[in-house]
């Protein structure tokens, strides 16, 4: 038995809550503390680089941003549902990094745009259309772990490979993003990683869903290594990564990965385009108006407020 | 040592202020009563992930969409902290978490109420958390030292949710006239179960000599009811917000404020079961826990092969 009481922890405490009507400026940033946006933010308004189209820049920032966004999103409707409480905080934990990520690539995308559209006005007042994230990141796991588990090994391993390919952009926000970036898609890849085994090396039960989800998944796989106009161009002025330059760093982990875990690499058909155009250009699958439907209700039904 | 003398002990320990530890002797009673009420806090921050989590999808801007997944993720955070401390005890989080979807253990009423709007996100915080925040301050004093441990890390981030709580509906007082009325409403429908909070007066609580004379608890219900009272006069005043009692008012002698009592036969019909959302809450924990449990077998199953693996002799390594 040690140590006395101390009256500390308490008399702090209650002055906090004291404090609180003597809060004045409710704009104060402090307030979002921990949502990791905070370390980039005054790079969103330096200039767009020497010799780099604006509205491509714009663009190739919604994309890496959407894919986020909406990623973020779909990772959100864990909470409160995971297997165990440790689950519920890591997805929750990898939600936030990636909202982190989208909140300052829609930043930069407005700024480039010059548009006077901001983070929110992107994520709110956009139409499907509009919205240039892959097909992955908007298919829902329906509260299946196994599905999410296999969803997050092949966008993480994904986006790793690509972030890591922007740290040195030409671009400071890319650049800062891609920073920060590279050490979150680790952990969100190792997570996905330790999953996948347990899952598909577990019991006869966990292997088959594990390898089902996988199935599932694998349609969306191609699209990620597909590139746009914009990317090859940017490519050039040293901004953007050719997605088609992670397949082999991807193949290498994921393989490595299910050989591992006892799983079978996929062999399924690739979903297809429309004219050749696909979620990069704002053709998308069903699901998505459904997830815009209800991330922007609010926000629509009160045009103009402030948050 | 006989049974007296391990009592005496304890009651020295208690009396001279200081913390029992899990290997100390302690009375049964007291064990029981610690699990009870560490496990009825855990499973109030599980439960409490739900009211808010159903606006996470509609939270509606980025930035509050960041607050709110990263308090609800505190609260799940908060909630394994708290297993942990009752597990020193002798339970374990899966026996506690049949009893919380068996209903066999109770959780904070105030997560059967529905959260209807997001002002509601805002009110939470602010009442809810504030009230929650007058409740647990003084168990950071708790005799028990990994409760008080836990609650001591816990409250410094309660009071982070509930100045964010508060911050949101400054935004909201401060914009639309609808988001105005949106405050107001909350208000309104929050108020009652947040003094309700504190439990039953305290003519009417039959566990509270015994745990204050534990060191369990260390205030009666009334004390932390008026205190509350008397920290969120002032900050509805400074949101320009009206709390729904006429008969609030401020008391000179008493130097304190008069409130009317809340409907404590809505307080026992929701304890009973009969709130507006004590069905969902509890089938939404049944189904989570239990369409996980086939992920839990697989990591214990593969964590069996690792272990046996890594054993000599294993066929593993023989192969």
């Amino acid at each position: 038995m040690n140590g006395h009481h101390t009256g500390v922890e308490e008399h702090d405490a209650t002055n906090a809550y004291q404090s609180l009507s003597q809060t004045t400026g409710h704009d104060d940033p402090r307030w979002a503390f921990g949502t990791g946006v905070e370390d980039v933010q005054a790079e969103i308004t330096s200039p767009v680089p020497d010799g780099v189209d604006a509205e491509d820049l714009a663009a190739y920032c919604q994309m890496l941003g959407d894919d986020a966004l909406i990623y973020s999103h779909r990772l959100c409707e864990w909470v409160s549902n995971a297997p165990e409480l440790e689950e519920d905080v890591a997805l929750a934990n990898i939600a936030l990094d990636l909202l982190g990520q989208a909140r300052v690539l829609l930043a930069r995308a407005g700024h480039a745009e010059g548009a006077g559209r901001d983070e929110e006005v992107l994520a709110y007042a956009r139409t499907e259309a509009q919205f240039r994230n892959v097909g992955l990141a908007e298919l829902g796991d329906e509260l299946d772990f196994a599905h999410a588990i296999a969803r997050l090994l092949v966008f993480s391993s994904w986006r790793l490979a690509l972030l890591d390919r922007l740290l040195g952009s030409a671009d400071p926000v890319i650049a800062a993003v891609a920073g920060k970036g590279v050490k979150e898609l680790t952990y969100h890849r190792d997570y996905a990683a330790r999953w996948t085994l347990r899952l598909g090396d577990g019991t006869d039960e966990s292997h088959h869903r594990m390898q089902a989800a996988l199935d599932t998944v694998w349609p969306y796989v191609e699209e990620l290594f597909r590139s746009t106009d914009e990317e090859h161009r940017l490519v050039a002025a040293g901004v953007a990564a050719d997605p088609a330059q992670t397949r082999a760093e991807f193949d290498a982990v994921l393989g490595e990965v299910l050989a591992k875990a006892t799983l079978t690499r996929p062999d399924r058909q690739p979903i297809g385009t429309i004219a050749g155009r696909g979620g990069r250009q704002g053709l998308h699958t069903e699901k998505l108006g459904h997830v815009l439907a209800e991330m922007q209700s609010l926000a629509r039904q009160h045009p103009g407020a402030r948050w | 040592m006989t049974t007296a003398d391990l009592e005496q002990g304890f009651e020295a320990t208690i009396a001279a202020g200081q913390r029992v530890e899990p290997r100390d002797w302690m009375p049964e009673a007291y064990r029981k009563t610690l699990i009870r009420q560490i496990a009825q806090h855990a499973h109030s921050e599980i439960i409490g992930m739900q009211p808010e989590g159903n606006w996470i999808l509609r939270a509606p801007s980025l930035r509050r969409k960041a607050i709110l997944l990263a308090k609800v993720q505190d609260e799940a955070g908060h909630g394994m902290y708290l297993y942990a401390a009752a597990e020193t005890l002798g339970v374990d989080r899966e026996e506690l978490t049949e009893k919380l979807i068996e209903s066999k253990q109770k959780y904070s009423s105030i997560f059967n109420y529905p959260a209807l709007s997001y002002a509601d996100i805002g009110v939470i915080g602010w009442l809810v958390d504030g009230a929650a925040i007058c409740n647990q301050v003084p168990l950071c004093r708790c005799s028990y030292g990994p409760y008080a441990r836990a609650m001591i890390r816990i409250c410094k981030e309660e009071s982070f949710h509930q100045r964010q709580g508060f911050e949101l509906l400054l935004a909201m007082v401060n914009g639309t006239g609808a988001q105005r009325e949106m405050v107001q409403e909350s208000v309104n429908r929050w108020w009652w179960p947040s003094l309700m909070m504190f439990g039953p007066p305290d003519g009417d609580s039959p566990n509270t000599a015994q745990s204050m004379a534990w060191g369990i608890k260390r205030h009666t219900n009334d004390e932390l009811r008026q205190r509350f009272v008397d920290m969120t006069v002032p900050q509805a005043a400074a949101l320009g917000i009206a709390l729904p009692d006429p008969a609030l008012a401020w008391n000179e002698e008493r130097q304190a404020h008069d409130y009317s009592e809340p409907d404590w036969d809505e307080f026992k019909a929701v304890i009973a079961g009969a709130g507006p959302a004590n069905a969902q809450r509890i089938a939404h924990r049944r189904r989570a826990h239990e369409s996980g449990a086939w992920v839990r077998e697989a990591a214990q199953a593969y964590a069996g092969k690792q272990a046996a693996g890594a054993a000599p002799g294993s066929n593993e390594v023989a192969a």
